[in-house]
């Protein structure tokens, strides 16, 4: 790269990456400023490990997560595994552009319409505390869903069709071809979506203030809710720590790959 | 004007990381010549072609275009213009903008590009076909366009970078053709990079061959075929059979523990040489008559003749003949004094020319690969 | 192509086209029906009627919006196309650091923003120690453009990216064999050729810069109404489901119809998987 891209590049990942310094750096202030710096301190983050809320938020967010990942990394290889078996035609068009609709809509309007849903649902079985957990797994479901039938897609294409028929001439059933010898050759996919559906809802804010209630409060919901106030550093410790999570998350995947994919090589 | 000389490379030297892929290379090429630029996968030759056409710059030596020195001139502002390996047609222009891209980019006039544009494709006999979506195009006709849009730029030099490497064996035969034809007509330098050895020799006024970054020898195709200068020219060059020898004395050489007359003179006494026979010039006769004498251990009919596997105490020689033979048979062989060429001993030497591995497979596993460099 | 299939196979889509069909389609019509009714449930057009009112506030967010997406555009160009230059290793590390700071929480990210921007924060106390300021920049429409542009510029330099790191080299270098100064290469081949990634990328950062409430509520300092906090505050606050509903529709309408005039450009490979 020339000096001058070095530059510019070096420019916008400092444009990136500057208000998570500026929260790295304020969550060891001593005092409660997120502004002003007066000494180090790691207070902070032992005031979060006692905050009963947060903690509590933290293990919902954490819960919903795994669940709505699992549950939509499920629904959503099947369905990948259907569409690629629909030829060209009404139902995979249809079918994909549905798999569209969350990703191309407004987060706002998603939300918006899933709680309309729920409300209409709540009048008419005559329950008006329906938005809760329950209500929150329908929706991040729905979002995941696309994100892990777009990753395990292209994988299925990749693989030979004959695969599956090639099991069975060995002598497997339908169900134990596609677990020998489908799966296995899409598991990189599935893994992919897994993740990109465990990460989006772990972040996700917009869909689920609209489709939670008061009982079950997602990490991003509290923070929201403390952003209305003044923030503290602790808010900055607590997202320095996810942070640092993902980080380590991210690496450990990358080096598994990069690992794995040395091992292809040396085959 | 016919031997100014257009191109000079002087001492080029080019590492990759570590790796040196061309060494103190020396080329002169004429104005109007349709040189070739020959070899085996990495060997340098499109790396050369880079370097005259600007994509790369030598780490050390002389780029020297028309008597001037041109290192560090950016590719655009150079009078050559290249075709490249896959075309590398603009795939967002039809071929009537893909041929006119060189002529916008100079701020032509609008009725000269419309009027060069159909004489280009013309020439390429495309005419008709300058609404089409490139990639709607056959093989054949991208790379007529590829042609014509380099040729629309009047480019003193046309560099061709393993143009027909994409296309079936039938369509390149056709296009070697016409590729010599249009050079002829428009009597510009053609530089031409290819694996090819019978496209080297069909089409070229001159054959570079080149191994491992050092060109081996130039000379014309009758020169490089009858008088390879080592063993790797020979072997790469149609068939040969590469036999250690020993000059006795001028015209006289021994090999395979016979003495043979030859043509060849220069030589100190008792030099050790690589002596070369191609296959089509061994004559087999019967047991006794011959000169030399084997076993066949296999024979493949090839429609034009039978290629002929003779072991010789060890060594197996090819010979190509239109008489068949059985395996297991004694035959005689005997070669004339003007099929035998002496070479002098390379690093190549040793290294080919014995078919002692030959089977039908190779047949399969020797055809040529694309070049990746 | 003989590529039978049981039946078995084909029909492991329907718990997927169930869901969609319950979660994704009745949603849309709920959106349509809670729109032409009043909080009576009987028919009527008087929230639609009622929209007119909202017309500025369309036009500021659909005009904030565009700017932020361009901003992005011109930021996220230079960038992606240096990054798709590097070494395989060094393009996968930049997308690494690109995506990053995506899996941050937004809302923490926005709010980092403040403390910068703000009287006492980063900026001036800095500006203050050379004697200069301080400068109110938090709470204007400068902040809220420069939220939606660094909340969103992953999603302009990702599909930029994409599209670049697959540029054939060689159709590079034919434009410059041709002639083609670094401008005309630019103009004609790489920029022609980057369209599907362009088009992609600005969807991509105009649909939830148009539609963004938390950005203008924290940096524009609530003065600054956007559709989004429009909505947020029919369903947050006022509970007139059926206003909320109907700007919904509106703003999903206008989306669509963006969409519908970028998708001529973008490819059909069902966009982008960030």
């Amino acid at each position: 790269m020339k000096p001058i891209s070095k530059l510019y590049s070096f420019l916008i990942f400092a444009f990136l990456y500057a208000p998570i310094a500026v929260m790295i750096f304020f969550s060891f202030n001593a005092s409660n400023s997120t502004g002003l710096f007066t000494g180090f301190s790691l207070k902070w983050y032992g005031k979060l490990a006692h905050d009963q809320a947060v903690m509590q938020a933290l293990s919902n967010t954490l819960i919903l997560a795994v669940t709505s990942a699992l549950i939509a990394t499920v629904i959503g290889t099947a369905a990948a595994v259907g569409i690629d078996r629909w030829k060209k035609g009404i139902v995979r068009n249809s079918v994909m552009n549905v798999t569209n609709i969350p990703m191309m809509n407004p987060e706002i309007v998603t939300g918006v319409s899933m709680m309309l849903l729920f409300v209409f649902v709540g009048q008419l079985v005559g329950k008006k505390e329906i938005l809760g957990f329950g209500t929150l797994l329908i929706a991040h479901v729905t979002f995941n869903l696309p994100y892990v039938v777009l990753s395990v897609l292209p994988k299925l294409r990749q693989t030979d069709p004959f695969l599956a028929q090639a099991a069975q001439d060995l002598g497997c059933t339908p169900v134990a071809a596609f677990f020998k010898a489908v799966l296995p050759a899409i598991s990189p996919g599935i893994f992919t979506g897994l993740l990109m559906a465990f990460t989006l809802s772990l972040d996700d804010f917009i869909i689920s203030y609209f489709t939670a209630g008061p009982g079950f409060q997602t990490l991003p919901i509290t923070i929201f809710s403390m952003t209305k106030k003044r923030v503290k550093p602790d808010m900055y410790a607590l997202s320095t720590l996810i942070f640092v999570g993902i980080l380590v998350l991210l690496l450990a995947i990358n080096l598994a790959q990069a690992r794995s994919d040395k091992k292809k090589k040396r085959i | 004007m016919k031997d100014k000389i257009i191109i000079d490379l002087k001492n080029i030297s080019v590492k990759f990381d570590e790796e040196q892929v061309l060494k103190n290379l020396n080329l002169s090429i004429k104005d109007k010549e349709f040189v070739t630029l020959l070899g085996p996968s990495g060997c340098g030759k499109t790396t050369t072609l880079r370097i005259i056409a600007g994509f790369l710059e030598p780490d050390e030596g002389q780029v020297i275009f028309e008597g001037k020195l041109i290192n560090g001139l950016p590719p655009h502002k150079r009078k050559v213009n290249t075709i490249f390996q896959r075309y590398a047609l603009f795939p967002h222009l039809n071929v009537f903008d893909n041929v006119a891209f060189g002529m916008r980019v100079k701020k032509m006039s609008k009725a000269a590009i419309e009027d060069k544009v159909q004489e280009m494709l013309t020439l390429v006999n495309l005419k008709g076909f300058e609404k089409r979506h490139v990639e709607s195009l056959s093989g054949g006709q991208q790379q007529r366009v590829a042609i014509a849009r380099a040729l629309a730029n009047d480019p003193h030099v046309l560099l061709l970078d393993e143009p027909l490497g994409a296309l079936d064996l039938k369509l390149r035969k056709d296009m070697q053709v016409e590729l010599k034809s249009i050079q002829e007509r428009l009597g510009i330098t053609f530089l031409y990079v290819t694996h090819d050895q019978e496209e080297a020799l069909s089409m070229s006024d001159k054959v570079v061959v080149m191994d491992n970054g050092i060109i081996q020898q130039i000379g014309s195709p009758i020169d490089i075929y009858n008088e390879p200068e080592n063993a790797f020219v020979a072997d790469f060059i149609g068939e040969s059979n590469i036999l250690d020898g020993i000059m006795r004395s001028d015209y006289k050489v021994e090999f395979s523990g016979q003495k043979f007359e030859c043509l060849d003179a220069g030589f100190e006494k008792n030099e050790k040489v690589d002596v070369v026979v191609r296959p089509e010039d061994v004559v087999v006769v019967s047991k006794d008559e011959g000169m030399l004498k084997g076993t066949v251990t296999s024979v493949v009919f090839l429609g034009v003749h039978y290629e002929i596997i003779v072991d010789l105490k060890g060594f197996k020689w090819m010979i190509q003949s239109t008489q068949v033979q059985d395996v297991g048979d004694e035959i005689g062989l005997n070669i004339d004094p003007d099929s035998i060429h002496i070479m002098k001993k390379s690093e190549y030497s040793g290294r080919y020319g014995d078919y002692s591995c030959f089977s039908e497979e190779f047949y399969e596993l020797s055809e040529p690969d694309e070049e990746e460099e | 192509m003989i590529k039978k299939t049981s039946p078995g196979y084909k029909a492991v889509v329907s718990p997927y086209l169930l869901w969609s069909i319950l979660f994704v389609i009745a949603p849309m019509f709920f959106v349509a029906y809670y729109s032409f009714t009043g909080s009576d449930g009987a028919w009527t057009l008087e929230n639609i009627l009622a929209l007119g009112k909202y017309t500025p506030t369309f036009v500021r967010s659909i005009w904030h919006g565009l700017l932020a997406t361009l901003i992005c555009l011109f930021l996220a160009f230079p960038l992606s196309y240096f990054i798709s230059k590097t070494s395989a290793n060094t393009q996968r590390t930049m997308v690494a650091l690109v995506m990053l700071p995506m899996w941050m929480n937004f809302l923490i990210r926005t709010y980092s923003w403040m403390t910068i921007l703000q009287d006492t924060g980063l900026i001036n106390s800095m500006l203050a120690k050379v004697g200069l300021g301080p400068f109110q920049m938090l709470n204007t429409r400068g902040a809220v453009i420069l939220g939606m542009t660094y909340n969103f510029l992953p999603y302009m330099i990702l599909p930029l990216y994409s599209v670049m790191s697959k540029l054939d080299q060689s159709v590079i270098e034919a434009a410059q064999d041709l002639g083609g100064n670094r401008y005309q290469v630019l103009r004609r081949v790489i920029i022609p050729l980057s369209m599907p990634g362009i088009a992609s990328g600005l969807t991509m950062v105009f649909v939830p810069s148009v539609s963004t409430f938390y950005i203008s509520q924290k940096l524009g300092g609530g003065s600054f109404d956007l559709i989004g906090d429009v909505i947020e505050r029919q369903f947050q606050q006022a509970y007139n489901y059926n206003l909320g509903a109907a700007i919904s529709l509106v703003l999903m309408v206008l989306i669509l119809i963006s969409m519908a005039f970028l998708n001529k450009y973008s490819d059909s490979g069902g966009g982008v998987v960030v």
